[in-house]
């Protein structure tokens, strides 16, 4: 068993009393393995974050949930370098819920989302590292009955001024004494451990199979459920007949749920057979005729239509009136599903006076408060243990928390220990997608050629309105997640109106990795590119002076455009588009190089993304999250959409809802740019800019403008004709 | 049904309906989790087993078309495998729920293919999905793999 893989061992923590008060409390251990090993050695405890064993070993606590981000890595790299022990000795296990853990900035809630988990982090992290690494220089030094301010810490042992040296194994018990100090001194800025590419601590159990997911957690005498659900969002059932799917080999129970019929059987595919059997007549409710274009024709007409004022300077629709030049532009894209890897799914055993739910969440005290409303019991009675999540992009941040609540009521409703899996189709069908945009946007350009007004109508759902988090992110009416990467534009345009408009209907939706961002800057790069051309100016040095006052950003196109050699000539048949844009704190500039192939599609060749996210700690994960964006904004922008007809969703499985796969994946270069900035997030922030930087290329190469997301060969053939 | 398996070189037994696919037997009763359900169809390989040293979808392929047929998962790929191994030195995980199926797709590959191009890859891999993107980093470990396969004849599951 390699190091680090803690969750391959049904570790988690049952962490009752936890420190405070710099009393060490008792500190319960995790069942398993472990306690054979290790675990019992852990004697060291000076604060929730940190544990450090006899034998050495230093386990940091992580309060975020891994999702292919490497928080398992980068946050035990924050406490370690502080600390100053040896990295090669670092575990990571995952945080029960409780309110030491909660984040450290969102207010009391559990949450993994934001691209904040370095940023919200660092300091707690830090601090706790070297509050630890001061008691153990304090111990060594009593020990050694010298001044501690002479002794120092590094790579996990104390030396004394005269060479002695004591491993922090052999201080853990004294050290466990001493009172946590309140305010304990950070290292020097000189770092060992930030700034170098750690390999991640997940990686060995996530090569050999042993990593645990929740689609994977197994509970003796547990069965598993799949759930019949209306074909239509709202739907519920008018009356079924369970009597042959009852008699199906290995199903136990058929119960009726919120979400419809659940069908639990000895192993999963008993369950599925057994769901095929149900006889269901379904009350489709108010939203069975809603259909995307006829949507979209509402959006159109909303569009035409004031909204509410997102930000308003200047005066753009007088200015606009008054201008003999205006571009109109329409922008339009589609429902997305975030199609994780792994299905939602989640683990469930309900007793009368307790809960144990287990499963790949990133919202775990929202999940536990919705487990409590549906049990009866109080949230700390319900202990929730978070596993491996095979991709969440949002997804398993439900503001109602479907697939833990749908769990919950089944096992509430079968009385066994219950996983409840989602079928592919049943995921993809069962909403919280990222919200389908309408933008229209009205312009006109000054003498010089540079943006002189903006009018920019956006029409579609909010993902906060009717949540619990409408009180707190929605203002007057807006929410900021519609038009962030709009409303707070770094462009210098004098006459600038952002509208909003968000119309309700029965389709869930939610936040969808870059959320808002995924398409403000698909509007905004298009479009400040078509302009340029309009002004005759070339793309990169007309972004260039119009954010002449934003040096972060200024950098990044900077680093973009060099790297991908923009203004050199391109081979025939390329053609190149640059975009930049800011999110979750972070500046990335990317430039595509693309061609169109026989059948008329694009072909995006090569990638080079320049990001700046503030001062850092892994370089190679940032990277890989640059890649990742980039991978995944191509999905959205080449393929993406959900649709739907009479209340239907139209897809249901990865052949109607493609992704991008190995051979269509664009060579992409990063270049992370020097930075001592505030940290930046990075798992969203290279998604927004990839979808306008093709747009752009294929105007460069075509000069045919896609303002319609996904751009299929139909989608440029239309743009084409216009 | 009792059926019995032959998996990672370990005769396994079952009691399972002949239609049930490799995919659930592997996965809920011979608790061989490390392959994964991610479509049900054939569509996203993180379900690929090798059965008979050639890769298949375990979730399309009923068990009882594998009896006397010899089963590879991600766990019986041993540990210093060049695959493995290059997988850790590129960094090729992130959330990690489709490398077991990369992996063996690429175990098959480099079993037919020492030392693949860049176009041999695209052919073997297009059938697995990441949706976190890795295919970068896919190609270059199993590039780095290959190399490494030939100088020092790295032994073959």
């Amino acid at each position: 068993m390699s190091r680090g893989s803690e969750m391959t061992r049904r570790q988690f923590i049952k962490t009752g009393a936890m420190i405070g008060g710099g009393l060490v409390l008792a500190c319960h251990l995790p069942f398993g393995r472990r306690d054979s090993e290790a675990a019992s050695e852990e004697v060291f405890a000076p604060n929730a974050f940190l544990r450090i064993g006899r034998d050495n070993s230093v386990t940091v606590i992580v309060n975020k949930s891994e999702m292919g981000q490497g928080v398992y890595t980068s946050l035990p790299m924050l406490v370690a370098e502080e600390l100053c022990c040896d990295w090669k000795k670092v575990k990571f296990r995952p945080s029960p819920v409780a309110p030491e853990y909660n984040h450290a900035q969102f207010g009391p809630i559990m949450v993994t989302g934001g691209s904040s988990s370095v940023r919200s982090e660092w300091e707690r992290l830090s601090l706790a590292g070297a509050a630890a690494r001061e008691m153990l220089v304090t111990a060594a030094a009593q020990a050694w009955q010298v001044d501690p301010s002479l002794c120092r810490a590094e790579n996990g042992i104390v030396i004394s001024p005269s060479g002695a040296r004591l491993s922090f194994g052999a201080l853990a018990d004294k050290a466990a004494l001493l009172p946590v100090p309140k305010q304990p001194k950070l290292k020097s800025a000189k770092k060992n451990l930030l700034g170098t590419p750690a390999k991640r601590l997940d990686s060995p159990a996530k090569v050999n199979g042993s990593a645990i997911f929740g689609i994977d957690v197994h509970e003796p005498g547990m069965l598993t459920a799949v759930i019949a659900r209306p074909p239509v969002f709202g739907g519920k059932v008018a009356h079924f007949n369970a009597d042959t799917a009852k008699a199906h080999p290995g199903v136990r129970a058929v119960v009726a749920v919120e979400a419809g019929i659940a069908v639990a059987a000895d192993d999963f595919w008993q369950a599925l057979k057994g769901r095929d059997l149900l006889e269901i007549t379904w009350d489709e409710g108010k939203w069975a005729g809603i259909s995307t274009p006829l949507m979209h024709e509402q959006y159109a007409h909303l569009a035409t239509t004031t909204g509410l004022i997102a930000r308003k300077d200047g005066d753009a629709p007088t200015v606009l009136a008054k201008s003999h030049e205006r571009v109109e532009a329409v922008f339009t894209v589609p429902y997305l599903a975030h199609a994780t890897m792994e299905p939602l799914n989640c683990f469930v055993d309900l007793k009368s006076d307790s809960c144990l739910i287990r499963t790949g969440s990133q919202f775990q005290t929202v999940d536990r408060a919705a487990a409590a409303r549906i049990t009866g019991l109080k949230p700390e009675q319900i202990t929730f243990e978070t596993t491996f999540l095979g991709g969440g992009f949002g997804r398993r941040a439900c503001t109602g928390s479907d697939f833990v609540s749908e769990a919950v009521q089944v096992a509430k409703a079968v009385g066994q220990p219950i996983k409840v899996i989602r079928t592919r189709e049943d995921d993809m069908r069962a909403g919280y997608y990222r919200p389908m945009w309408y933008d229209r946007v009205e312009a006109c350009l000054d003498k010089k050629g540079y943006p002189l007004a903006w009018h920019h109508r956006i029409v579609g759902q909010s993902i906060i309105a009717g949540t619990p988090f409408e009180s707190a992110m929605v203002k007057e009416g807006i929410d900021n997640t519609s038009v962030e990467g709009a409303s707070d534009t770094p462009y210098d345009i004098p006459n600038l109106q952002i509208e909003l408009h968000s119309p309700a209907n029965g389709v869930p939706v939610l936040w969808w990795r870059s959320v808002g961002h995924s398409h403000t800057a698909f509007v905004m790069e298009s479009l400040l590119d078509d302009l340029a051309h309009k002004a005759g100016k070339d793309p990169y040095q007309y972004r260039r002076t119009l954010l002449a006052k934003h040096p972060r950003n200024l950098k990044v196109l900077q680093t973009a455009a060099e790297k991908s050699g923009w203004g050199k000539p391109l081979p025939k048949g390329r053609g190149r588009g640059i975009a930049v844009h800011e999110s979750f704190g972070s500046f990335v500039a990317q430039v595509a190089e693309v061609s169109l192939d026989k059948k008329g599609g694009i072909k995006v060749h090569r990638v080079v993304c320049a990001v700046d996210c503030g001062r850092i700690v892994n370089p190679d994960t940032i990277k890989a999250q640059m890649e990742s964006g980039i991978i995944f904004g191509l999905s959205a922008a080449l393929y993406g959409a959900i649709t739907l007809q009479n209340g239907r969703v139209e897809q249901g499985n990865y052949d109607s809802y493609p992704l991008v796969r190995m051979a269509a994946a664009p060579k992409i270069e990063v270049h992370i740019v020097a930075s001592n900035e505030a940290p930046g997030g990075v798992g969203e922030p290279g998604v927004p800019p990839i979808a306008p930087a093709v747009a752009n290329a294929l105007f460069a190469l075509s000069g045919t403008r896609v303002r319609t997301l996904p751009m299929t060969p139909e989608a440029i053939k239309t743009a084409m004709k216009k | 049904m009792m059926i019995t398996l032959r998996v990672n070189g370990t005769k396994l037994q079952a009691d399972v309906g002949m239609d049930t696919p490799l995919l659930w037997v592997l996965r809920d009763h011979l608790r061989l989790t490390g392959t994964k359900f991610g479509c049900g169809a054939g569509l996203c390989g993180a379900c690929t087993v090798l059965i008979d040293g050639k890769p298949h979808r375990s979730c399309i392929t009923p068990v009882k078309d594998v009896q006397g047929k010899s089963i590879t998962t991600i766990e019986g790929i041993p540990e210093n495998h060049p695959l493995i191994q290059a997988w850790l030195a590129e960094e090729v995980s992130q959330c990690g729920y489709c490398q077991p199926g990369q992996i063996i797709s690429a175990v098959a590959l480099l079993a037919q293919t020492p030392k693949p191009n860049d176009t041999d890859i695209d052919r073997a891999m297009t059938g697995n999905l990441c949706r976190c993107g890795t295919y970068g980093r896919i190609r270059r470990a199993i590039h780095v793999a290959s190399a490494n396969k030939t100088s020092k004849r790295g032994k073959q599951p």
